[in-house]
């Protein structure tokens, strides 16, 4: 790649969602905004190469976008003959108190994963207006068609329009709740991308779980005092570290104990423990933790062993014990009897698994992690019987051919 | 901006029926903030009539237009500067009706 082509890349990934925000707080309309941005990073792609690269590539990008969005302003009006009257409502109220950066960036993060959004639409605006993702990309890396993922975006910025969602930061009392909504959407493009389903794609996404981690940076960035946000950074970085001793060369997942370790990323890991590590510093003096901060500091546990043997299993289930507490969901539940069943043994593990089977017998991990512990328990008619099950639930291509191989090796 | 806010009730599993003295306070609060445009609890289902006059002739018929366990039950018109404000009042006051509530915008 050339130094040109790479600056431009460059400036595309750390310009964009500041040139996007900009220009909405400027004319106060997303589309608008969108597609000035595009403008001017075409234009750059068109002119970089004979021109050369400006000294300040983001100035010179958000001059260029701000001039294309009054052209485009102007023309619309003649067309229309009126002028653009639902502008977007936005303050620059004081957000020192609630210990976030004032950043037009945040306030489009927060627009975009509006509460009255639906997820799948919240997704969508995310990747595009803050990743700077086309379209074609979005609907791939999610398996839909591009109309499909068009239209969600189209029909998100109807909806910001129509109804008036605002361009600004949540009121402090409402921010923990609109916090937890945006990290619910960088959470589910993680997930995506790290437990891909589809049968016609390969078992994990990089360009998403990458993608995601990049945008919960840009959170961390803007909000340095939220611990949520530090602690699902933290989860997405000590599990993208396990992300290529997970699946086998053949595609085949790899659990946790049968996992190289010594192809797990330490630098990844040394950044997600140093976030932990400040997490546990900020709990020890009262601060409450919330669920990412306790599944990040379980996963803390998990890459602080250097051998499955060296795990700290009581203190994997006394994490998983005070996250009963925060999030009472039977996935958790579920996930907690895998380190009952390293301490207290199968069997008693069993007895918890069963008891969540009528909340959880449509989902894969239910029947495979009771496949698993019937299997330790020598039931192997009824490890059969719970692998099938697991296999035909399962949507991720590597987890398939894992639960299949183990039920085949079966006596 | 306006919005219609929409009280809905559901026929199998009703809200309770003592919220009147909390309502009114709540418009007192409304019409004090400058939010309040018009609100109007509505009578049962049975009592409406559909007419459809795009034919020949009007026909009426007995009955809402749409046949469901849930129904609009009352309505409010708000005035508010934007979503999250309206959506904070809503919030309350599906509390105060003990009963879902929709906000949708006029155009």
């Amino acid at each position: 790649m050339s130094d040109v082509e790479d600056a431009i890349t460059r400036a595309y990934r750390d310009e964009w969602a500041r040139v996007v925000a900009g220009l909405t707080r400027r004319f106060g309309n997303l589309d608008l905004a969108e597609e000035a941005a595009a403008e001017a990073f075409a234009t750059a792609v068109a002119r970089w190469p004979g021109d050369g690269v400006p000294p300040n590539p983001g100035a010179w990008l958000t001059t260029t976008a701000n001039r294309k969005g009054i052209d485009r302003m102007r023309r619309e009006n003649q067309r229309d003959g009126k002028h653009e009257e639902a502008q977007m409502v936005f303050d620059n109220a004081p957000t020192e108190s609630i210990g976030a950066i004032d950043d037009d960036r945040l306030r489009l993060i927060f627009t975009c994963c509006h509460p009255s959004l639906s997820m799948e639409n919240r997704v969508a605006l995310t990747l595009r207006m803050i990743g700077g993702l086309t379209v074609p990309e979005i609907a791939r890396a999610f398996l839909v068609p591009e109309s499909t993922m068009g239209q969600r975006i189209t029909r998100a910025k109807a909806k910001i329009k129509a109804a008036r969602i605002p361009y600004r930061m949540p009121s402090a009392a409402d921010l923990p709740g609109r916090v937890s909504g945006v990290l619910a959407v960088l959470f589910l493009v993680f997930n995506e991308g790290y437990l891909a389903t589809g049968h016609s794609a390969g078992p994990v996404r990089a360009d998403l779980t990458v993608e995601a981690i990049r945008l919960t940076r840009l959170a961390r960035d803007l909000m340095p005092e939220d611990g949520e946000v530090a602690g699902l950074l933290a989860l997405m970085l000590l599990t993208d570290a396990r992300r290529t001793a997970r699946i086998s060369v053949t595609g085949e997942l790899i659990p946790l104990d049968e996992q190289d370790r010594g192809a797990w990323d330490p630098m990844l890991i040394a950044e997600g423990h140093r976030l932990v590590r400040e997490r546990l510093a900020a709990a020890a003096a009262g601060e409450v933790p919330g669920r990412y901060q306790i599944l990040a500091a379980i996963g803390a546990v998990h890459t602080s062993a250097r051998d499955i043997r060296d795990t700290d299993w009581s203190q994997v289930l006394a994490l998983y014990d005070q996250l009963v507490n925060v999030d009472p969901s039977p996935i958790i539940a579920l996930n907690r009897a895998i380190a009952v069943a390293e301490l207290d043994g199968p069997e008693v593990a069993l007895a918890t698994v069963d008891r969540l089977e009528k909340r959880l017998n449509g989902y894969h991990a239910f029947h495979a992690t009771r496949a698993d512990l019937l299997r330790r328990l020598g039931r192997s008619q009824d490890a059969r019987a719970a692998y099938d099950k697991a296999i035909d639930l399962a949507g991720n291509t590597a987890e398939t051919a894992h639960l299949t191989r183990r039920r085949d090796q079966l006596q | 901006m306006q919005y219609l806010i929409s009280v809905i009730d559901d026929q199998s599993n009703p809200g309770s029926l003592d919220k009147r003295p909390a309502i009114s306070e709540f418009n007192e609060r409304l019409i004090a903030d400058g939010y309040w445009v018009f609100a109007g609890g509505l009578a049962d289902t049975d009592a409406a009539t559909v007419i459809d006059n795009r034919g020949e002739q009007p026909v009426f018929s007995d009955g809402p237009f749409v046949e469901s366990k849930e129904y609009l039950a009352g309505v409010w018109v708000w005035e508010a500067p934007d979503l999250d404000v309206a959506l904070a009042l809503a919030a309350e006051a599906s509390k105060i009706c003990d009963r879902k509530i929709e906000v949708r915008p006029f155009q």
